[in-house]
């Protein structure tokens, strides 16, 4: 079997290769059969993925030992499903998902975006073959999954951190975001290299970008949950160097999405877009480099490698062929009509862009930092978190603030009367909110405020525009209230799909305010029948019970909640010894108040043979609004991704004629 | 292994078909080159993206007018531009479809 993965590989690899030598051909010299040739083979490398894939994942269900990956990150006793999900476990593994994810995407992509006209398409086969030939030579050549060895009688067993049903969705889901802004990226190197800016590019990629930044988005938050459960430290993010990876092209990915609204409504911001593309792409690399590279120290950098030159070095072919080939094009991308006014929604959408890049490139600076400082004096210098604070919050809270702005203001330009008539609710509304939450004493954090203040200013503001939009429609001739209320977002999903996720973002903004601003942390030793209050909750421990299962021995520590008299529950913090892997994993217990969006957070620090606990105690206001957010936020991703087959019809129209397959 | 090998041997016959299929569908084509939009064809998607874009922009413009985000007075000064623009793009590309269209009388030609 390990032979039919190296075979499917190598044949995966030479299909790539083809796709990007003869499609770069075709596509320069014009040749039609050979293109249409060129774009075969992407979905011949597909299906070679797809089995190499396979094969892997029957040897983990098996306990195939006679595969190094299998035996470096499983065991016997592991449950099946952490066993299915070691695929991506290990540095092999998962960029063998990366080269999966990358074929079905090139496929799906090149067979359904054909708005994007001939000559674009044949060229963004052979950039789509190029990124695949990168990670396939590095499938084979470098890190493979097929390596094989006597088979052992049992495997080393999986990190216990990855044994947690988050595993299951947290990397696939990261990885269909990361991969998935490949297909933008391609779109616009093809586009650029046919001589072709028109919109096209953007109309054909318009889906794909908005699926790859909401499985990022989704997948981040189910890191963060899974940090909050499994890693035990009372927090759910860290300013970790890969949790970082994962944030950088989401916030380049999320500028691109608003500015791309500027180029199509006034053709303005070509090179701006372009460059932000390859941002996005650039970084979801340099996100995986990170990961996979072992060069950073960090709690989910699992794999020490060799990689990381291989990385590097298609980093900066990436970025100076981009670079390059942006130059080359400029004549192409100039904009054909200027920005009106300083107040107008597309100067707000400016703005946002700025702090989103800035954000991104601050963080990145605190990633590379040490890296550099290591590289140029040995020595590795810290950033930590009152770095990432400071620039969350000189960026954070005006981007903000510009979520309740934006939707306020008209595009092209904005009257000091119309912005009056319009800010007034909103602005009363958060100025009374404001000084409600100072009056109740919330003051203790002045960024927890303002946070609080911006967030009620936005969440007022989406209200009024829906509220508004609504009336117009009914007096437009829509029957009913939600007649009229379904009729608006109908007619413009983007637009109101995005103020919903931008909903999403007003909770989470809420929901790490709440957490972090206003928490509170006790720790202390209790003996059995001690107990300890935190923020009004009595917790009493009366000691521990231990438990068996199949790959791990489990002590738990008994403490029962009380409020006042009233008798809460028992919550059952402790640890898990892990046989196959050696290694000590911190169980926390975590008790949930749905009226107040609350947690309880209770963290074994310290299991004592003479009988007692070390008990760490959280009480984290809001924090569930961060989980909500998630759901909000794949609503509002879907609202915005759902077909509207008004806008179909006028593309349609718009591209009759320029469209149809190689 | 029997199973491997076959998987292997299908697999192979699906990539090399696949990579060949334009070939063996059209051995000796009449036209092999790749066919992109002319200079006219070009222009008339130039013109078309112009024209959809004044009249989302008329649309919006009309829409946030009523929901109050533009006052009358910007409403006024807005309206007319765009109109200008919209009705420009309309009159082009109406221009270009009659000009295409004598031409392919002219030369008897379906495009």
């Amino acid at each position: 079997m390990p032979d039919l993965g190296r075979a499917a590989l190598v044949t995966s690899l030479l299909l790539l290769v083809y796709s990007f030598t003869v499609g770069s051909w075709a596509a320069w010299r014009g040749r039609r059969r050979l293109a249409e040739s060129a774009q075969n083979a992407l979905l011949g490398s597909f299906a070679a993925t797809l089995v190499a894939a396979a094969v892997l994942l029957a040897a983990l269900a098996r306990h195939d030992f006679s595969f190094r990956y299998v035996a470096d990150h499983t065991s016997r006793e592991l449950p099946l499903g952490y066993t299915l999900t070691a695929f991506w476990g290990g540095q092999e593994g998962s960029l063998l998902l990366w080269l999966l994810v990358l074929c079905g995407y090139s496929c799906a992509a090149v067979l359904t975006a054909r708005r994007a006209g001939r000559e674009i398409l044949a060229w963004v086969v052979p950039v789509l073959g190029l990124v695949g030939t990168f990670f396939a030579l590095l499938l084979v050549f470098v890190a493979s999954p097929f390596a094989t060895q006597a088979a052992a009688a049992d495997g080393a067993g999986l990190n216990p951190s990855l044994q947690n049903p988050y595993m299951a969705v947290h990397p696939p889901m990261l990885y269909l975001g990361y991969v998935g802004l490949t297909v933008p990226f391609a779109f616009a190197m093809g586009a650029l290299l046919a001589g072709r800016t028109d919109e096209r590019w953007i109309v054909a990629t318009r889906r794909w970008t908005l699926a790859a930044w909401a499985f990022l988005g989704v997948g981040q938050l189910l890191g963060a949950h899974w940090a909050y459960v499994e890693i035990g430290w009372g927090g759910y993010y860290a300013w970790d160097p890969v949790e970082n990876a994962a944030l950088m092209p989401w916030l380049a990915a999320t500028a691109f999405l608003h500015s791309v609204m500027i180029q199509e409504k006034r053709g303005m911001l070509k090179v701006w877009n372009v460059l932000l593309v390859a941002l996005a792409f650039g970084l979801s690399l340099f996100g995986t480099f990170l990961t996979r590279s072992g060069i950073i120290q960090s709690i989910h950098s699992f794999t020490q490698s060799s990689i990381g030159p291989w990385f590097l070095g298609f980093i900066c072919f990436i970025t100076a062929g981009t670079l390059t080939l942006i130059f080359w094009r400029l004549p192409l991308l100039r904009a054909k009509t200027r920005l009106e006014s300083l107040v107008s929604r597309e100067a707000t959408f400016l703005y946002n862009n700025l702090l989103l890049v800035a954000l991104a490139l601050t963080i990145l600076w605190g990633v590379v930092y040490p890296l550099l400082s290591q590289l140029v004096t040995g020595q590795a210098a810290t950033v930590s978190k009152p770095y990432y604070n400071f620039f969350l919050h000189a960026f954070g809270l005006p981007l903000l603030l510009l979520m309740g702005i934006g939707p306020l203001v008209a595009w092209r330009r904005a009257s000091l009367r119309a912005l009056g008539r319009t800010f007034l609710w909103p602005l009363a509304t958060a100025v009374a909110a404001g000084i409600a939450l100072l009056a109740l004493g919330a003051g203790s954090s002045r960024v927890g405020v303002i946070a609080y203040t911006f967030s009620i200013f936005v969440l007022a503001s989406i209200l009024l525009e829906f509220l508004r939009g609504t009336a117009a429609r009914k007096a437009l001739g829509d029957s009913g209230w939600l007649g009229s209320f379904s009729s608006l977002i109908a007619r413009n999903r983007r637009r109101y799909g995005g103020y919903v996720v931008h909903a999403a973002v007003v909770l989470l903004a809420i929901g790490v305010a709440g957490s972090s601003a206003y928490q509170t942390v006790r720790e202390t030793r209790l003996h059995r029948g001690d107990s300890m209050t935190v923020a009004g909750n009595r917790l009493v421990f009366r000691g521990y019970e231990t438990s068996m299962a199949s790959n791990h021995r489990s002590i738990r520590g008994l403490v029962d909640v009380y409020r006042g008299n009233n008798y809460l529950g028992r919550l059952k913090p402790g640890k898990n010894q892990y046989f196959a892997e050696d290694q000590v994993s911190n169980e926390v217990a975590i008790r949930h108040d749905l009226l107040t969006g609350g947690d309880l957070f209770l963290i074994a620090d310290q299991v004592n043979a003479d009988g007692s606990i070390d008990l760490k105690a959280l009480q984290k206001p809001l924090v569930n609004l961060i989980w909500l957010a998630g759901i909000v936020f794949i609503g509002g991703s879907l609202i915005a991704l759902w077909p509207d087959a008004r806008e179909e019809r006028r593309l349609a129209a718009r591209y009759a004629g320029a469209t149809a397959s190689l | 292994m029997t199973v491997a090998l076959a998987v292997g041997a299908v697999l192979a016959v699906v990539c090399v078909v696949l990579v060949a299929l334009p070939f063996l569908r059209e051995p000796k084509p009449h036209d092999d080159r790749l066919a992109v939009p002319d200079e006219v064809e070009q222009r008339r998607l130039s013109l078309a993206e112009d024209r959809d874009r004044a009249l989302a922009a008329l649309k919006e413009l009309e829409f946030d007018h009523r929901t109050g985000k533009v006052s009358d007075d910007d409403y006024r000064a807005l309206v007319a531009p765009l109109r200008r623009k919209a009705a420009e793009a309309l009159r082009a590309l109406d221009l270009r479809a009659e000009r295409t269209d004598g031409e392919r009388i002219r030369t008897g030609g379906n495009r």
